[in-house]
């Protein structure tokens, strides 16, 4: 595996998640969420650009970050079906956020040590704004679970509905396991341990089951998504694809 | 949804002061909510949040009784003294 689809991966997942996030931007339940929403969507974008230049620079064919986030198609999009999955209520946000922060904070503290010494370097900004991500959701979460019977249901149904997503994020390719071998990439397998640790601790005090690991559907790394990363893709991109390269 | 008032203090050893505040459903979410909105550009080394329901306020109507007889009371003011060259900032 080249590093760049790697890499591609990694900042498909946050540009889609920070888009996801940035959707509540003058909706969200009330005023101080609607800030904290906007700042938790401002790290992954930030964390997206950052990868999507290294990405251009390894692939050499002159793709700046924007062209890789504005100007690539669903099928050409390698994130993620967890994070494309739709914000549904706050719950469901919340949920997600956590299901994938939860594993996010592991791996970047694992990609610190990474070989490749710019993607070190991404983590080590990253982990800092992961770890309150985690903290951010986990409380949301547990408050939710642990709240009135309306707001414990949604927040189960939202654990139930997006568990299936979750199989993905620990899923190895060989062409990634090579990456692993060299030092390169963290192994996803190994933050399983850990991932289970934060959730399990984070919904025993929502008082939430744990899903049974059933079917997990994968598909976002081999660009075969969900019917909602289309209409995510077509609204995130159309100023750009209406008005080329322009700035402002 | 209870209310708390934020205190930031901006640079080490400067004193927390005011800046706002936010809603929240308990202590560890308000200190969340004033982190996302009043530190947002590292205005930040640290946070208090207090319930604005703890807060004994004066009341607007008392201002004549409470501030008024200060207003004639300018010796209270150190600008009768002459602070000697020597002492420099005071």
């Amino acid at each position: 595996m080249s590093l760049f689809p790697f890499v591609l991966g990694l900042a498909d997942d946050a540009l889609i998640l920070g888009h996801r996030l940035s959707e509540w931007s003058g909706k969200a339940p009330m005023l101080e969420e609607d800030i904290a929403l906007s700042n938790l969507a401002l790290d992954l974008i930030g964390q997206a650009r950052l990868y999507y230049q290294y990405a251009g620079e390894i692939e050499g064919k002159g793709r700046s970050e924007d062209d890789l986030a504005y100007l690539r198609d669903e099928y050409a999009y390698t994130n993620l079906l967890l994070v494309e999955q739709q914000n549904g209520d706050f719950a469901a946000t919340m949920v997600r956020q956590l299901l994938y922060s939860a594993f996010m904070l592991p791996y970047l503290q694992a990609m610190q040590q990474s070989r490749d010494t710019r993607l070190a370097e991404i983590a080590a900004k990253a982990v800092k704004e992961m770890a309150y991500h985690v903290r951010h959701a986990s409380e949301w979460v547990i408050r939710l679970g642990d709240g009135t019977e309306e707001s414990h249901q949604r927040v189960q149904t939202a654990l139930d509905d997006l568990w299936m997503y979750t199989g993905e994020m620990f899923h190895v390719s060989d062409d990634e396991r090579a990456l692993v071998a060299q030092g390169v990439a963290a192994d996803r397998a190994a933050i399983k341990p850990a991932w289970d640790s934060t959730i399990n601790r984070v919904l025993r005090e929502a008082t939430l089951q744990r899903p049974k690991d059933g079917w997990m559907q994968t598909g976002g790394r081999t660009r075969e998504h969900t019917e909602h990363l289309g209409r995510l893709l077509a609204e995130m991109q159309v100023v750009h694809r209406a008005h080329p390269g322009v700035t402002w | 949804m209870p209310l708390w008032e934020v205190f930031i203090r901006n640079r080490s050893g400067m004193p927390h002061k005011h800046c706002g505040s936010v809603h929240a459903p308990d202590a560890a979410m308000a200190l969340q909510a004033a982190r996302d909105v009043y530190t947002r550009r590292g205005e930040s080394v640290s946070l208090w949040v207090v319930p604005s329901s703890a807060i004994t306020a004066s009341d607007p109507a008392d201002k004549d009784e409470m501030f008024e007889p200060t207003g004639t009371k300018i010796y209270r003011h150190p600008t009768f003294y002459k602070v000697p060259d020597d002492v420099g900032h005071m």
